[in-house]
């Protein structure tokens, strides 16, 4: 690890400030990616501004009929929290399945997103649930954060203070996992919220993504078997040690089955 | 009455107090008074000419008091190989200059280029950036069977084709004859993949000069401390052995990987004189990826002649051993001597022709790896001979029995230089049988063909050569060393024992085992004795542990040393009872005049001889024997394993559904040590055949699995629990009838799950066997 | 820039100024000498480190010190009981053989004792052996550890003892 001051502002508006007069800031909420990436020094931040002791970034709850989550609601804190067991009980298993437990402990869901790594799980639930990413300066819809490999829609110094769900009906993560460092080598989360079908695939490709052939199959007949005739193609999908862009295209339709069957 | 703690007990083990409340002193835990730390730079490249090396900016940073070059470490000896090999024609091996700083080339991912010694770890490693090295980067050789390609760049300049050696054993004409009548060959192209050892704790080591006594010290992550001494006195000229102390305290694991003689201590030890201060290295997980020496990493065609019946007449065998860029301290003779012999399995065999290439890459050395060669041999044989029996459609186990070496043919002499000792192989694979409900198997196929998935089943029957060795067998074979071990059981005055051994614990737990053969052979309770091991200057010389010969080389050692004890302490009772020394007879620590109730304890004895007051003429003081013990043969330790597995065939991945392993290790002295020591080494035998796999880029050589994010260790959710049982035919030829126990399950496993695998897809495939390649062979998509 | 770093380490309050890069592991071994928390990989997969911070277990070479500053950090020292007897989970440890090399150990064990907290009603294999996927050991093959954990916890909430097998 390089050499950096550390910053730990009580809150977002100091956040802010400390970001803004540094010369290279940059801002760490559970510290899972960024830590492991400042060790194998990939990163060389002058000020690391961490955001662990924002109390407006906590919590979980029922807001209008919908689940809102802190940024720095830890994947621990999502996966037993009984709010999000009772209105998406989907995405707490996601997040009872994102790295292990340690990581689970410290990771958050504002970091996950922010960090928009193609084989992190949080995505998929976001685009598929059609969540909403509040930030300091504005709402952000689902399909236009997440804008390619790490990268998203946050302008610099913007910061996630929440995601809003609409509570689904059904909703399901399956994940094939790497066995070496447990991201997802495919993902699929579908939901049905309102009558309408999303289905989110992460891992595949170099940023999350609809599969709009299986989100119409899907509204017509929710049930695995509509996902039988589909073909997924190759083209485009990540390919690397783990895994060929031939067979994570047939992971994509075999876990958005699965998640299928899971969802009831 | 037999001593509740001896020989037999399952006793809880007397070290994990220290590592359970985290006071185990590991290497990394010790700190030396004005110490400083070391940081080594290494190449970025796999093949590439060192134009140049500026060091003046690294110099002049924060912290740094030295920066060394192979330029500056000329006066170090090389690395060394301590066995030599002869290839077919008679030539030795070709071992290319292995210096501990590269100088002319450097020819790996992760070969040592300079060392930067600073006051801090960060401050050394942040100089080390920069170091500015000029590379004229080299075309690589990376790929096992493509090293001998004619064109390809050499790894060494002066070794031509990549060839350390040619090397064969065997009856080539007998073997040939032998498939001239056969009825019919199988054949398979097996590839043993590459592995890394990765114990959990990294290598690490302290060198530490004192200039008033002109001595070095050597805190080291060892399986060996005396060996490491003898190297870097012997052949890398550090200090001669009486001036230098090698300790290597706890040790995290070894696995073969903590036997040889690294880099970076020699470096470190060196430069903790010309600094003048102790120099400390720690490695992190990614350094021990690219730079401890690999395992495995074969590349074999095998073909294996029947009779209609399925007699085995004939195997004949070729072996493209990679081993790596540099031969690590036995890379050598793990893929000859270590491999070849073992090809036999437990079948009679007439003949047999093993050929084996060691050739050169651009990769990290390959040595000994947990099981080193054994392994190897038994995943070849044992997929050979269920590849046989499904094509000859004879019944696998039914196929082995065929062939096995019946229990009343011991001693049985192979045809490739192994006379094993002792086995009762149809006993064992009945019981393996059995306990695999083998008779059940097709009912639990069908029920899983029901839900869509596919069930195989997988036997191996594997046997090991351990023990290792007899010195002057290994020596007519190459060695350059001894394979005895030591041992000295030291007597305090109040009655207590220290024992001293030449072998070193990093997991086997000696310190319980080596205490239960004191109290069964000198009736000395086990928290009356303390174990001492991995300190040169403690301990006797000792050849240190690998290839399972703690017990049945050291501890036969101890067992010599407690009847020197016991032949000492006659003599002293025979005088303080007034009876013949004919008359003493030795038991349960007591020395008694034979049918009388006249006795002395063996602490009184202790007592007599340290407080000689009334005492034997002629006889000297003290009670404190050494005994060193040289096997006569090595032990053969054999089992069985039954790997059952369901595969999911939409995803490729399987699931081991059950696991049995029956092992014969000859007399057992602890059973819960030795059923932890098969469970350990069957998950490395899973992890090889379904996770693991070391990949380096085959154009750059870069090392594309250098972290736990990208090497799959098998963790707690990817493996079962396993149904363990043990069958004892004692050795016949060491005092404990004890064969060796530590690398049975990872020699086994590897051939049990590719075997259950296999039948489960119905066709052969390489490890490991990772869902995505068994769902291209499920569904003919190969890669 | 050091940061002040206050920590409460095994009941035991300490301050230090240290180096806003300094990881709360290198914290707890260096600066203060507690070498039973181990460091067996570089990218957070081995568990070797873990330590209960706030009572949830955490790998400490993936979090700083200063982001612990204000916390309770238990180590594998601080888990045995003051007159030195060991804690349940550690008992079952050595009860089932669960450790070989003694490495892996400190971070598996103390990773154990929170999977057990945080399954009062007891836990079957299945559940242990996901639970433990943040620790790797690379002697045991981990049937003992498994057997150990679910021994350890049985004892942790006053379950009678199972039958041995």
């Amino acid at each position: 690890m390089y050499s950096f001051d550390y910053h730990k502002p009580a809150s977002l508006s100091d956040a802010a400030a400390l970001l803004g007069k540094a010369e290279e800031g940059k801002l760490m909420a559970g510290g899972q990616t960024l830590i492991p990436t400042l060790k194998q020094r990939l990163a060389r931040p002058t000020d690391l501004i961490d955001l662990g002791a924002i109390a407006e970034l906590k919590g979980i709850k029922e807001e209008g009929g919908a689940l809102v989550i802190g940024a720095m609601a830890r994947h621990a804190d999502v996966a037993a929290s009984d709010v999000v067991k009772r209105m998406i009980p989907g995405l707490a298993d996601l997040a009872d399945n994102i790295g292990d437990a340690q990581v689970r402990n410290r990771g958050t869901i504002g970091g996950s997103i922010a960090n928009s790594d193609p084989a992190a799980d949080y995505p998929s639930a976001i685009v598929a649930l059609n969540a909403t990413v509040h930030t300091v300066k504005r709402t952000i819809a689902a399909d236009a954060f997440f804008t390619g490999m790490f990268e998203t829609a946050l302008e610099e110094g913007e910061i996630i203070t929440a995601i809003r769900f609409p509570r689904a009906e059904k909703a399901a993560y399956a994940k094939f996992r790497n066995p070496a460092s447990r991201y997802a080598v495919v993902g699929a989360f579908v939901a049905r919220t309102g009558g309408s079908v999303r289905v989110a695939i992460t891992g595949a490709a170099p940023s999350v993504f609809r599969w709009t052939e299986a989100e119409a199959a899907l509204s017509a007949n929710w049930s695995a078997a509509a996902i039988d005739g589909l073909s997924v193609k190759a083209d485009g999908l990540n390919a690397d040690i783990h895994a060929s862009a031939d067979y994570r295209a047939n992971l994509v339709k075999v876990m958005t089955k699965r998640a299928v069957l899971a969802a009831g | 009455m037999a001593p509740l703690d001896g020989i037999g007990a399952s006793l809880r083990r007397k070290e994990d107090q220290r590592f359970l409340t985290g006071k185990g002193r590991y290497t990394d835990d010790f700190n030396r008074h004005g110490q400083l730390h070391a940081y080594f730079l290494r190449s970025p490249h796999a093949h590439a000419r060192i134009r140049g090396i500026d060091t003046g900016r690294a110099k002049a940073a924060p912290g740094v008091v030295d920066v060394f070059t192979g330029a500056d470490t000329k006066a170090i000896g090389g690395l060394i190989c301590g066995w030599m090999i002869t290839s077919k024609d008679g030539t030795p091996m070709k071992a290319g200059s292995h210096r501990p700083l590269a100088e002319d080339k450097v020819r790996y991912v992760g070969d040592h280029v300079a060392i930067v010694i600073a006051e801090t770890y960060n401050e050394a490693k942040d100089a080390a950036e920069l170091i500015d090295v000029d590379y004229d980067v080299l075309t690589a050789v990376v790929v096992t069977d493509k090293a001998r390609a004619p064109g390809a760049p050499l790894v060494h300049d002066e070794i031509a084709k990549n060839t350390c050696y040619e090397w064969s054993l065997g009856d080539k004409a007998a073997t040939d004859a032998a498939f001239a009548k056969a009825a019919h060959v199988t054949k398979l192209d097996i590839v043993n993949n590459r592995l890394v050892p990765n114990a959990i704790e990294p290598r690490a080591a302290i060198g530490d000069y004192d200039s008033g006594m002109d001595s070095f010290t050597l805190y080291t992550t060892s399986q060996n401390p005396h060996v490491a001494r003898l190297v870097l006195s012997a052949f890398n000229g550090i200090a001669p052995e009486h001036k230098l102390r090698v300790i290597a305290p706890d040790v995290g694991g070894g696995f073969g990987s903590k036997i040889f003689i690294y880099a970076e201590e020699t470096v470190c030890l060196w430069a903790s004189k010309q600094v003048g201060r102790p120099v400390k290295w720690t490695g992190d997980r990614s350094e021990a990826f690219l730079a401890d020496a690999h395992g495995r990493d074969h590349v074999t065609t095998a073909e294996m002649a029947m009779a209609r019946d399925g007699t085995i007449l004939g195997l004949r065998v070729h072996t493209t051993a990679n081993l790596g860029a540099y031969l690590s301290t036995f890379a050598s003779c793990v893929p000859t001597y270590l491999y070849a012999p073992l090809l036999s399995g437990q079948y009679r065999i007439p003949a047999i022709y093993a050929e084996v290439d060691g050739v050169y890459t651009n990769t990290a050395p390959v040595d000994a790896y947990r099981g080193a060669g054994r392994p190897e041999a038994t995943f070849v044989i044992e997929r050979m001979v269920e590849t046989a029996a499904r094509e000859m459609k004879i019944d696998p186990a039914e196929f082995r029995r065929r062939n096995f070496v019946p229990a009343d043919a011991f001693p049985y002499q192979t045809p490739v230089i192994m006379t094993y000792d002792s086995g009762q192989y149809h006993k064992v694979l009945d019981e393996a049988l059995t306990l695999s409900d083998y008779a059940g198997f097709p009912a639990r196929k069908a029920e899983s063909a029901a839900r869509g998935k596919l069930r195989g089943i997988g036997f191996c029957s594997y046997i090991e050569a351990c023990g290792i060795a007899p010195s002057a067998a290994v020596g007519s074979l190459g060695a350059g060393v001894g394979l005895w071990e030591s041992a000295k059981v030291r007597f305090n005055p109040t009655g207590n024992v220290l024992l001293y051994t030449g072998s070193h614990q990093h997991g086997q737990g000696h310190e319980t085992t080596f205490a239960q053969l004191i109290s069964t052979y000198l009736g000395v309770p086990t928290d009356q004795v303390e174990v001492i091991h991995g300190d040169t200057e403690k301990t006797p010389f000792g050849m240190g542990t690998y290839g399972s010969r703690s017990l049945a080389v050291g501890g036969s050692a101890i067992v010599k040393a407690c009847e020197k004890v016991i032949e000492k302490g006659r003599k002293i009772a025979a005088h303080l009872l007034e009876a013949a020394e004919g008359d003493i007879e030795f038991k349960d620590g007591k020395f008694t005049v034979a049918g009388t109730d006249r006795a002395k304890s063996i602490q009184e004895i202790a007592f007599a001889a340290y407080v000689p007051h009334n005492y034997p003429q002629g006889v000297e003081p003290g009670l404190e024997e050494s005994a060193f013990y040289d096997p006569v043969n090595f032990t053969f330790p054999s089992g069985t394993q039954v790997c059952e597995v369901e595969i999911d065939p939409d995803t490729g991945v399987t699931t081991i559904v059950n696991f049995v392993a029956i092992d014969d290790f000859g007399k057992i002295i602890n059973p819960m040590i030795v059923e932890g020591q098969v469970h350990g080494g069957i998950v490395q035998g899973i992890g090889q055949a379904l996770l693991e796999n070391a990949v380096y880029d085959p154009e750059s050589g870069q090392l594309l699995t250098g972290s736990y994010m990208d090497y799959t260790m098998p963790r707690a959710d990817d493996v079962p629990s396993f149904k363990v049982g043990l069958v004892e035919t004692p050795c016949p030829h060491n005092p404990l009838g004890v064969k060796g126990c530590g690398e049975a399950g990872a020699i086994a496993a590897p051939a049990s799950v590719m075997n259950a695998v296999t039948d489960a897809i119905g066709k052969h495939m390489q490890m490991p066997a990772t869902p995505e390649r068994v769902w291209r062979a499920i569904h003919g998509t190969a890669v | 820039m050091t940061v002040s770093v206050s920590i409460t380490v095994n009941g035991k309050p300490v301050t230090r100024q240290v180096e806003g890069r300094t990881l709360l592991v290198q914290f707890l071994r260096e600066t203060l000498g507690l070498t039973g928390t181990h460091v067996g990989c570089d990218t957070s997969q081995c568990g070797a480190c873990v330590v209960h911070v706030d009572g949830r277990s955490v790998k400490s070479c993936t979090l700083l010190a200063a982001q612990a500053d204000g916390c309770a950090v238990t180590t594998i020292e601080g888990l045995a009981a003051a007159d030195g007897a060991l804690h349940p989970m550690q008992a079952a440890f050595r009860e089932h053989h669960a450790l070989q090399c003694g490495f892996c150990t400190p971070g598996m064990v103390m990773s154990a004792v929170d999977l057990a907290n945080r399954h009062p009603g007891g836990m079957d294999e299945t559940t242990v052996r996901e639970g433990l996927e943040g620790n790797i050991c690379r002697c045991t093959g981990y049937h003992n550890i498994v057997k150990a954990v679910i021994a350890g916890a049985d004892t942790m909430r006053g379950a009678p003892a199972k039958a041995a097998e």
